[in-house]
């Protein structure tokens, strides 16, 4: 987690914290889309989803290490890679865990992030990885009143913004995205219009994992990330969903927002109490709204 | 019955829900232009046999034929591309979809053909107006009506309704009946399902009587009669009181 | 002829069964006496890892609630150990149920907050507080913060000043934590709440309109879980004499791999957690040499289980021999009168 928020030893600079964890939270909200998406239409919980995000990452090292291009520029491969991927693993695996009972996809996912996170060690070694950006990685911007603001942390927040608009886009402007959410609403019916759920299944994993390509390579860029990185994604993700209240788009940016925010102002005290603070944010949310604070879907 | 091959038929048809055996070597047959109605008490097996029909249901390939290929094997997804649509019980709207919304995703991934948009809205104005509003917000009949609407945006030959009746005022009944006439009058082969027997009997040509998942009665909706009608429906110990 | 029948729960082949556990259990107690210490080891481990898996067991498999956090009482069981015996000079075996006690005390307030998550959340939700338990306890210096913390030879030698007998003790004390918890559960489960709770496994919506209060019924399996769980979490590091958070609080150690055994072995039975043990044990011994490969083929062999055999290898086997070990379920039988 070391450098995704810089620390300040004295006392709290409030408007530098809210910037910097409203920007935080930007690649936060990134995180949770593929969560929320394959929740939103299949109810299903991915517990592998951190260690897609890491996968995705290594990858874009490989093919940014074996072809020598600009990090972003690998997310042109990047990104229909993780969406093939996502579609064959539901289409080939997932699907077959759907039904009455949460034990199977839950296990089932559970046993893949285990199996992700160890072949990964077993190909890349444990030690941490970064992806370079050159110069743009530090360069930053001095708003007025004195506050220095990232312009790699800006542009990531753009890019999740503009991710969130292109999704919204998709599902209600879209005959996929109405599908999509027919599904969601009622599969059995939704199959009588003739969408085949195994399909559509299949592509909203796509989708998710196109996502989390986006989001794999803009954290390699921010911060450094190793074999073992994924389950804290995944934490992060998931709180990000939950503050944000489940199945709902644009609450879960504004969960990542809250989830950002809380780690910055812990990251003032120490790099345990950024993480620590986000958690403890989480609770306290669970406790007082128990279905977050823009909830959408019941389950 | 026409001489000419039927648009859709069930050969010695089962179906089961896990254990419990639903239907019982159901013999079923729908002419081309024909209005079919299916009657029986509740829990005769109505529903399921629709469910069966349009792929809901599994079952083997040959027992459903339609347009003289089997289909009994084929998921619910890819009947409705051949051009088989079902209102289902209940209307099952998509709660989240606008009215407009609902009608389109019935057009969306089925066959394309007449009927559009403005046809459906044609056929009830009313949905015109509210084409925005959720659809839970409608009043029942004007659900009916989009469930129906959604279910002619797949361009069927063969429109399967079932309980169309179900929850709605006689007035409202009656105009959604008036409807299902134009319907067929366009072309399109009914099979209707319903518990009330006379408003059956009146929109069909021919009816089959289900009980306990068999096939116990079956003729023409005109000249029907009664007690035989009362026999098979409630079983002939019930007739004979 | 008068035909009547009885509702009774042992078969032929638990009474077997009862019999031969005896003759194990009797083994394995004059192990000291035949077997090397190598291998008391070995059967320690076995029979904690036992005892965790049969504990998630009846968390996930019978009252559904599928955490993934339970290594947040190993840790603050083990943790509470060291700190009790150090700081109070509470004697370890005295600590063991102190921690147990403790655990479960703490396991109160964390229901009632992940609780409110359901199904898969719920996991993910118990994963968050054992991370929050972790990185509290980095932060204290008198438990060693961040890089551990050991036992000082004056606590470890109040068991015993002979290392011999005092490896037997901890070895004994194993077997007998094993066989507690078992026992428990079994009582447990043959108990009032056994049958609320095969009614909640088979299905949660149906019980709680006949009555069952799923809730309290559940709130009841998490803490009684916690404490055994925190009482385990206590014998292990006292066994291993040092714990830091990232050994206290390992997901993989205490939670992966139990989770792992009880899935292969059989969930929702109480045989599966114990053929998932030895199909463990066995994959580790033969995978030694070969790194993280281990948990790569147990993951592996469970997501096949889950998608191919979801009764497990146990359900396959009851199922092809009809047999039940331990006789929780009931069955009717044919008596009839002379």
């Amino acid at each position: 987690m070391r450098g995704l928020v810089p620390s300040y030893s004295n006392r709290l600079n409030w408007p530098s914290i809210l910037i910097q964890g409203t920007l935080l939270g930007g690649l936060y909200a990134l995180f949770a889309i593929g969560l929320s998406l394959a929740f939103g239409i299949m109810r299903l919980v991915n517990i592998a989803h951190g260690d897609l995000i890491t996968l995705a990452a290594f990858a874009a090292l490989v093919v940014v290490q074996t072809t020598d291009v600009h990090p972003l520029a690998s997310l042109a491969v990047v990104i229909p890679v993780m969406f093939g991927l996502g579609y064959l693993l539901q289409r080939g695996l997932l699907n077959y865990t759907l039904g009455s009972s949460i034990l199977p996809p839950l296990l089932v996912t559970f046993g893949l992030s285990v199996i992700i996170q160890n072949v990964l060690l077993e190909v890349f070694g444990a030690d941490t990885r970064r992806l370079n950006v050159g110069p743009i990685e530090t360069a930053s911007v001095t708003l007025p009143g004195g506050i220095a603001v990232g312009v790699m942390p800006m542009l990531v927040f753009a890019i999740a913004i503009a991710s969130l608009g292109g999704l919204h886009f998709l599902l209600y402007r879209t005959r996929l995205g109405r599908a999509f959410r027919a599904t969601s609403d009622d599969a059995g019916t939704a199959e009588l219009m003739g969408i085949d759920n195994r399909h559509l299944y299949a592509l909203a994993m796509g989708i998710a994992l196109a996502f989390t390509a986006l989001a794999a390579v803009l954290f390699g860029i921010r911060t450094s990330f190793d074999p073992s990185s994924g389950p804290i994604r995944l934490i992060f993700a998931f709180e990000a969903v939950i503050i944000g209240g489940l199945g709902n788009l644009w609450g879960t940016l504004i969960g990542g927002i809250v989830l950002g925010i809380a780690q910055s102002i812990g990251a003032s005290i120490s790099m345990t109490w950024q993480i620590l603070a986000g958690h403890i944010a989480f609770i306290i949310i669970l406790v007082v709204r128990p279905n977050g604070l823009f909830p959408r879907i019941k389950d | 019955m026409s001489a000419a091959r039927p648009l859709l038929a069930t050969r010695g048809l089962a179906a089961s829900y896990g254990d419990f055996q639903a239907l019982f070597d159901i013999d079923f047959e729908v002419g081309v232009g024909e209005t079919v109605a299916i009657i029986g008490a509740n829990g005769a097996g109505k529903s399921t046999l629709l469910r069966a029909i349009v792929g809901s249901l599994p079952s083997a390939a040959d027992m459903v034929v339609y347009d003289g290929a089997p289909i009994g094997h084929l998921p619910a997804h890819d009947v409705v591309r051949l051009g088989v649509a079902l209102v289902p019980e209940g209307r099952k709207l998509f709660q989240s979809l606008s009215v407009e919304e609902n009608l389109r995703i019935g057009g969306d991934y089925a066959r394309p053909g007449a009927w559009t948009l403005a046809r459906v809205y044609a056929l009830f104005p009313r949905l015109a107006e509210r084409r925005h509003t959720v659809s839970t917000s409608l009043s029942g009949g004007e659900q009916q009506m989009v469930a129906i609407g959604r279910a002619l945006m797949s361009n069927p030959r063969l429109l399967l309704c079932d309980e169309l009746s179900l929850g709605l005022a006689p007035v409202v009944i009656r105009e959604i009946y008036t409807c299902l006439t134009t319907i067929a009058a366009a072309g399109t082969t009914l099979v209707i399902v319903e518990q009330d027997i006379n408003r059956a009997l009146e929109a069909a040509n021919r009816f089959y009587c289900l009980q306990k998942g068999c096939v116990s009665l079956t003729g023409s909706a005109r000249n029907v009669d009664r007690q035989a009608i009362t026999a098979a429906y409630f079983g002939l110990e019930a007739a004979a009181k | 002829m008068n035909t009547r029948f009885a509702v009774e729960r042992s078969t032929h082949a638990s009474k077997v069964f009862a019999a031969s556990i005896a003759i194990v259990v009797a083994a394995l107690i004059a192990m000291p006496w035949w077997g090397d210490p190598g291998t008391m080891h070995l059967v320690a481990e076995m029979a904690y890892f036992l005892a965790l898996a049969q504990l998630w067991n009846l968390l996930a498999g019978y009252a559904g609630l599928v955490s993934v956090g339970q290594q947040a009482f190993v840790g603050l069981g083990g943790y509470t150990l060291f700190a009790i015996t150090d700081w109070y000079g509470v004697h370890p075996l005295a600590a063991i149920v102190v921690a147990g006690l403790v655990a479960g005390l703490i396991s109160i307030p964390v229901a009632f907050t992940v609780f409110r998550l359901r199904g898969a959340y719920f996991a993910v939700g118990t994963w968050v507080v054992a991370e929050i338990f972790q990185l509290f306890i980095a932060q204290v210096p008198r438990l060693g913060g961040g890089s551990g913390y050991s036992l000082t030879p004056a606590i470890v030698q109040s068991i015993s000043m002979d290392r011999e007998i005092r490896d037997v003790i901890v070895y004994w004390l194993a077997l007998l934590l094993v066989v507690a918890v078992i026992g428990a559960i079994y009582m447990l489960l043959r108990s009032r709440y056994g049958l609320a709770l095969t009614a909640i496994r088979d299905s949660e919506l149906a019980s709680g309109s006949l009555g069952v209060d799923t809730y309290r019924t559940k709130l009841l399996v998490y803490m009684i879980t916690a404490l055994c769980t925190g009482a385990i979490g206590a014998f292990i590091f006292l066994q291993k004499l040092r714990i830091s958070p990232e050994a206290g609080f390992s997901i993989n150690d205490w939670t992966v791999v139990v989770i792992f055994m009880v899935v292969i072995g059989g969930i929702g039975t109480l045989e599966g957690p114990i053929i998932g043990m030895f199909v463990y044990f066995i994959l580790r011994e033969l995978l030694a040499d070969y790194g993280s490969w281990y948990l790569i083929v147990l993951g592996v062999v469970a997501v096949l289980v889950m998608l191919k055999a979801r009764e497990g290898l146990w359900g396959l086997i009851a199922r092809r021999f009809n047999v039940q070990l331990f006789p929780v379920r009931r069955h009717l039988v044919r008596k009839d009168a002379p």
